[in-house]
């Protein structure tokens, strides 16, 4: 199973057609404790890079944007009374929502987990 | 880049891997384990606070002869001796200088407690307002200050050194010996739970902080954790919920203010009081997870009626929280608002402060 990193530090698992989206353990690290998480729609459809999902913290909100293009098909509704999944697990039981994607080339935007290790020792 | 200051306890703080950034001009610790883990430490243990910015002032003489009854918005004569006062210090205008504590330290004798970020200004202007000879010295950098706050933070010191300390009331201090230095312990804080403000020797700070930590119901806190306590209980941060275009007034904080002596900005807040302020202070819960922040926009019935302040999550309430000024329409308990700030909206409804009335502070 593939993992793709964006630059905004979005983590994407693909299986299949199911992308599975979350925010990696170096941005929940950065946001500190995470205290509420805006889920997609059901069923909205986004663009590689739209908005897609929001995330506050004892810091600050910002936005979760979309790794690939796709339709949302099911939100990990875990996080509404418990967000702080996501600073204990962000890259698997804290995962945001799943979604259904076909186009496979857009993964070539994306960083692999090694490029992503190497693009974080770059924001040092 | 200014040129940050920092505390005796830098080195100790990012020892513990604090994150450090710039607060009133000093680099302070604003986390250690944790904000929130910290600010539950605080409600159920005994959290310990690097609170040495803060800047301090030693007054001594008469203190209605050489002028220092006029300067505060409260009596200092009246204070009685090993008592403080929380109050304001104003412009003519009514505005928010500073907010402070005056600690009454003997008949002629008084420490005043200000803000880090406005420690020079506070203290000419103070100079200004009394006899030029007064004896008014700021002895900020030779006086450290460590806050133990939670309900465990009185037998922590009880053991530590000695029963005295246990038997101080609220808004009461005493004059005592820690670690072979003079020092001063106070029962004030800045968290809604029962609390000590120790004030020593600076050059005892290290060993007081080592000393406590090593007491397993103590754990550091930093500012992100004491700014979300202070929000609950619905105290004041200056600078944001307070500034000099503010008056105690319209910030919902007349109980601090003795409008039967006199003072600067008095007469500002008299006209005030006859006029209705144009804002006024309020507090409002949202009915969600969301935090309202510093600056978002409040909206009453469609339109703009004024911003927040300051807001946050509230981990012991599971809801955001909020303090703003709104033009009077909107401030009646139970109003409902909306708060906005880009493509980010929720809902909120004015409440009573303090948000949370669960803590130790009178325990």
């Amino acid at each position: 199973m593939a993992v793709y990193f964006t630059k905004e530090h979005e983590w994407v698992r693909i299986e299949g057609t199911q992308a599975t989206v979350g925010i990696s353990e170096h941005a929940a690290h950065e946001l500190g404790d995470i205290t509420f998480v805006e889920l997609p729609q059901m069923g909205k459809i986004v663009k590689q890079f739209d908005t897609l999902a929001g995330i506050e913290s004892v810091k600050a909100a910002s936005d979760i944007y979309a790794p690939v293009s796709g339709r949302v098909v099911q939100v990990n509704d875990k996080l509404e009374d418990a967000p702080e999944l996501v600073n204990e697990s962000a890259e698997d039981a804290g995962w945001i929502c799943k979604l259904e994607a076909a186009d496979s080339a857009e993964l070539g935007a994306l960083m692999d987990a090694a490029a992503y290790a190497e693009f974080l020792k770059g924001l040092e | 880049m200014e040129d940050l200051k920092a505390t005796p306890l830098r080195a100790h703080h990012e020892g513990l891997k604090a994150l450090m950034a710039p607060f009133g001009g000093w680099l302070m610790p604003i986390q250690y384990a944790g904000i929130i883990a910290e600010h539950k430490w605080c409600r159920e243990q005994a959290a310990l606070f690097d609170i040495c910015h803060m800047g301090e002032f030693l007054f001594k003489g008469d203190i209605e002869a050489q002028g220092l009854e006029n300067v505060f918005t409260f009596s200092v004569k009246g204070i009685p001796v090993g008592r403080s006062r929380y109050g304001f210090l104003l412009n003519d205008r009514g505005g928010v200088i500073d907010d402070l504590i005056v600690f009454r330290l003997a008949e002629d004798e008084v420490m005043i407690v200000v803000n880090a970020a406005t420690i020079d200004n506070d203290f000419s202007v103070i100079r200004s307002r009394l006899r030029q000879d007064a004896q008014l010295t700021d002895v900020s950098a030779q006086t450290a200050k460590l806050d133990l706050q939670g309900p465990l933070s009185r037998e922590v010191l009880v053991e530590l050194f000695g029963s005295e300390i246990g038997a101080i009331p609220f808004f009461k201090f005493i004059k005592t010996r820690i670690l072979g230095v003079d020092a001063i312990v106070s029962r004030t804080g800045y968290t809604g739970e029962l609390g000590y403000e120790i004030f020593l020797p600076a050059s005892k700070v290290t060993e007081l902080w080592e000393l406590l930590l090593k007491d397993g119901r103590v754990a550091p806190a930093g500012l992100g954790s004491r700014d979300l306590l202070r929000l609950e209980v619905g105290y004041s941060l200056y600078g944001s919920d307070l500034d000099e275009a503010t008056t105690p007034l319209a910030a919902g904080l007349a109980a601090f203010v003795n409008l039967d002596k006199e003072f600067v900005g008095k007469d500002a807040l008299l006209k005030e009081r006859q006029a209705g302020a144009e804002k006024v202070k309020i507090a409002f819960r949202v009915n969600s997870r969301r935090a309202p922040r510093h600056h978002y926009q409040i909206f009453h019935e469609g339109a703009q009626v004024g911003s927040v302040t300051s807001g946050a999550f509230s981990p012991m309430l599971s809801c955001g929280i909020g303090m703003g000024f709104v033009k009077p329409e909107a401030t009646a308990l139970g109003s409902k608002l909306v708060i906005k700030h880009d493509k980010v909206e929720m809902e909120a409804v004015v409440v009573e402060l303090p948000f949370y009335t669960g803590g130790s502070l009178r325990a």
